[in-house]
């Protein structure tokens, strides 16, 4: 999986779970304000991306990850 | 001074149907929900025969906030006290600037937590559970989620009591509204219909394994049972005090007279006859009535033989010899088990408002106990304004309740 399919992966993976268009998710939009998330969603997120792409994402550094385009860049770092 | 204590709105989502007018026409025409599911046989149980239940899809009413934290007794109980609040006359407003309390009946959740333990067991990695699977496993699950979604401010509160559950929770929250620490509580009670929740039950063999005719696997009293049916969904009364009820000009359905209870002290699966018989003795007392004015019994008989004998023998002992019809919904809905008490007692209230009883469909023959009672197979039209109904759980818990027509 390239970095392109993983980010239509990931995107239509959110969009159908946290009930919003596809074309609400943009690189440069903010991951909880757009997935409207809290405490307790951003752990469904997190579980999502993680069973869509393979990779753990850190607890630790799950709170630094602001963006959809900085959890793309995340991601492909880790495939 | 004692509060009087009234029912001013129902709901219901059972295999009977999904409204009251539909739950009234499976009554009234002796239909069965009973179904033979293959999914079941092939997990390996003893009897796949089950009561057929849709879990709502619920994406239009309640955010995805809201959803994910529900199993599905949630959503049944969402739906029905959704309707019961309705019926009520009951909006938004009132519960926003009332203290409305909340008691379920409820005593397991059992598919979130296998599902939780398989990703654990599987992926090593708790995340993956997701957000809401600490929420749905816990007993608690159908009261946290109500009181969040109708932002109940009174007492929050799960009532555990096995197949008594649903009994007990309107028991208890109708001694609450007599005490005057509550004027109107939300009280049902749900159960869960998925395999995982009822597998280990199937293993006890209690269940039918009349599986070649499953709408007469559910027997109740008749010679030839050969153990319950598992069914489930959920129930919602909303119990008011007389004087708020009259104060919202709410409509007044009936009044809760009476609510027994009673432990067996005994075995854990084997019910008797003296605890049973003290939980209908004291209903009786507590509602200050003669015993002649009941005018149906709705028996907790669940078509197991020892339960069905027993309490046969506990209402022979109460009533005496076929002096008052006596019947189980169970022959058609099977064992709502955690639901039980409160479905029992809205279907009760639909044949009591209606005019007949539904008949115990399948009480083909009686054996020696229940020849002592007066079982219509058939539905009867009867007017009668005060009816008994009995709910009894593993353990010996048992509750019953005497309901008079207003």
């Amino acid at each position: 999986m390239n970095k392109q399919e993983l980010i239509e992966k990931i995107n239509e993976a959110l969009a159908e779970e946290f009930e919003i268009e596809v074309s609400d998710i943009t690189p440069d939009a903010d991951i909880k304000q757009t997935l409207e998330l809290d405490s307790l969603s951003l752990v469904d997120m997190v579980a999502l991306v993680e069973s869509v792409s393979g990779v753990k994402i850190k607890g630790s550094e799950v709170s630094s990850i602001k963006t959809f385009g900085a959890l793309y860049d995340y991601l492909a770092e880790r495939l | 001074m004692m509060n009087r204590v009234v029912i001013t709105g129902m709901g219901i989502y059972s295999c009977l149907g999904k409204t009251l007018d539909e739950v009234r026409d499976s009554l009234y025409y002796g239909k069965s929900g009973i179904i033979f599911d293959p999914e079941r046989k092939e997990m390996g149980f003893r009897s796949a025969l089950t009561a057929k239940i849709e879990v709502p899809d619920l994406r239009k009413e309640l955010s995805r906030s809201q959803r994910v934290y529900m199993p599905e007794q949630a959503k049944y109980a969402y739906c029905a006290t959704a309707d019961a609040l309705k019926a009520a006359g009951i909006d938004q407003d009132y519960l926003n600037t009332h203290e409305v309390g909340l008691l379920y009946g409820n005593d397991s959740s059992a598919d979130p937590v296998v599902r939780a333990v398989d990703t654990m067991r599987e992926k090593k990695d708790t995340t993956l559970c997701g957000s809401g699977a600490i929420f749905q496993s816990m007993n608690s699950t159908v009261t946290m989620n109500l009181g969040c979604i109708f932002k109940l401010k009174g007492i929050n509160l799960t009532v555990s009591g096995a197949c008594a559950s649903g009994s007990h929770a309107i028991g208890l929250g109708a001694l609450l509204i007599q005490n005057g620490l509550q004027e109107m509580i939300v009280c049902g009670g749900a159960q869960e219909v998925n395999p995982f929740s009822i597998g280990s039950f199937d293993g006890i063999s209690a269940f039918s394994i009349r599986e070649s005719e499953p709408q007469k696997a559910s027997r109740p009293f008749d010679r030839d049972r050969d153990g319950l049916v598992p069914g489930g969904g959920a129930a919602t009364v909303i119990l008011e005090s007389y004087e708020s009820a009259v104060r919202r000009g709410a409509p007044i359905l009936a009044e809760v007279l009476g609510y027994g209870f009673s432990s067996n002290g005994d075995h854990i699966s084997s019910p008797n006859v003296d605890g049973p018989a003290r939980s209908l003795k004291m209903a009786i007392r507590r509602a200050g009535i003669d015993i002649r004015e009941i005018g149906y019994v709705n028996a907790h008989a669940t078509s197991t033989h020892v339960g069905d004998a027993n309490e046969a023998k506990a209402i022979f002992n109460v009533f005496g010899e076929k002096s008052v019809e006596v019947t189980s919904t169970k022959s058609q809905t099977g064992h709502e088990m955690w639901m039980a008490g409160a479905s029992e007692v809205i279907y009760s209230m639909l044949m009591m408002k209606n005019g007949f009883i539904a008949g115990n469909i399948n009480f083909e023959n009686p054996d020696e106990d229940s020849a002592h009672l007066l079982i219509p197979s058939k539905t009867i039209e009867k007017k009668f304004d005060t009816f008994l109904s009995n709910s009894f759980g593993f353990g010996g818990t048992n509750s019953t309740l005497i309901i008079r027509n207003l």
